[in-house]
């Protein structure tokens, strides 16, 4: 699995310059409602075929181990290997500039007007069906997750809720809690 | 006072995206609502879901939830600080990470450290939820429209937006509020 130069070598399109990686990736930030990953991959391997499907696969693995948003690293990892410094900079400026506009507007819309007769009314519904798109996140990443390893998952799951949900803790004590009661017991799962 | 509303947003910001592991910023949601609404006062639990519903809504990463806490708190500025420190330091572990990737992908613990973070993520995306449906939910017909959004992403693969967007409708009706 060669992923240094596989765009290049393989028989997809050639590298692309660092505009076109700026405009791929402005592609990606516009089309991305409700999750970018899926775009991402249609973008980078179906349309511009850019990335091979298993070099998609294995950067966005690095993406998903490393913190912050998986795009984000997407875009930083994948610009910096094909120009350095230069893509990475020209693929998360590509991925930020358009929604952070487009974000300012919609925000600056509602603090001015969201008080407003019915638009109170669509904020209150829309911050409603928002809370129902976490609940369906939770349940699709726990259900899995609890198949597979029911005794270490659920008490994780039901102290990271309960401490962060129900008592609010600050983050880093949760975390500092249960990362190494969850790193010792995938340890030992592991052997 | 408007300089330390900046410095903390900045340092908060760029610790809650450090803190940020296995699914993305909707595990330091609880924290960031806290630091908000409970911690600094910028804004009330009900502006904190307005705003987490409007970067859902919106294009681009879910992470600009913080632009928003950011123009709440201290202006344009603040959104631009507050994004910024939220972006530049995973940026950079990114970047110095992905050059020897190939290296540690491999390694041991690397599934071992997935494996452990994963039920960790879960536990506080599940706080997450029932904070923002807390304070969205202050009536009967919106804890329905939470638990069809939720049951229409569950079990469709259909894009989420059309949850939202029908919710958006159903409210400029002025049956909701």
């Amino acid at each position: 699995m060669a992923t240094q130069s596989t765009s290049a070598e393989e028989g997809s399109n050639p590298a692309p310059s660092l505009f076109e990686l700026y405009l791929g990736f402005a592609q990606i930030s516009v089309s991305a409602f409700g999750g970018a990953l899926p775009w991402a991959r249609r973008i980078l391997v179906e349309r511009r075929k850019w990335m091979e499907p298993e070099d998609f696969a294995s950067t966005l693995a690095l993406c998903q181990f490393l913190p912050g948003p998986n795009i984000v690293n997407l875009s930083i990892a994948f610009g910096n290997r094909l120009h350095g410094w230069r893509g990475a900079l020209a693929a998360i400026v590509g991925l930020m500039a358009a929604p952070v506009v487009i974000i300012l507007i919609l925000g600056s819309l509602y603090l001015r007007f969201g008080q407003i007769g019915n638009l109170r009314g669509m904020f209150a519904a829309l911050a409603a069906a928002a809370g129902g798109l976490i609940v369906a996140t939770a349940a699709q990443m726990a259900i899995p997750l609890i198949r597979k390893t029911p005794v270490t998952a659920i008490p994780i799951i039901v102290a990271g809720f309960v401490l962060a949900g129900l008592l609010r803790w600050p983050l880093p004590a949760v975390m500092a809690v249960l990362a190494p009661i969850g790193l010792l017991l995938a340890w030992r799962g592991r052997a | 006072m408007k300089g330390g509303v900046l410095t903390t947003l900045a340092f908060q910001c760029s610790m809650l995206a450090l803190l940020a592991f296995g699914g993305g910023v909707n595990t330091v949601v609880p924290e960031l609502q806290r630091q908000a609404v409970d911690v600094h006062h910028w804004m009330d639990a009900r502006t904190f879901s307005d705003l987490f519903a409007i970067a859902q809504a919106s294009p681009g990463p879910n992470m600009l939830i913080v632009c928003l806490v950011g123009l709440k708190a201290a202006g344009l500025t603040g959104a631009l600080v507050a994004t910024l420190a939220a972006c530049v330091p995973t940026c950079l572990l990114t970047f110095v990470v992905s050059g020897f990737w190939d290296r540690i992908r491999n390694s041991p613990w690397r599934p071992v450290v997935q494996g452990g973070v994963a039920p960790v993520a879960v536990g506080l995306i599940s706080a997450s939820a029932f904070l923002i449906s807390k304070s969205a939910d202050h009536a009967p017909l919106l804890i329905l429209i939470t638990l069809a959004a939720a049951a229409f992403c569950y079990f469709t693969k259909r894009n989420p937006l059309w949850a939202l967007g029908a919710a958006a409708l159903l409210g400029l009706t002025g049956v909701v509020s």
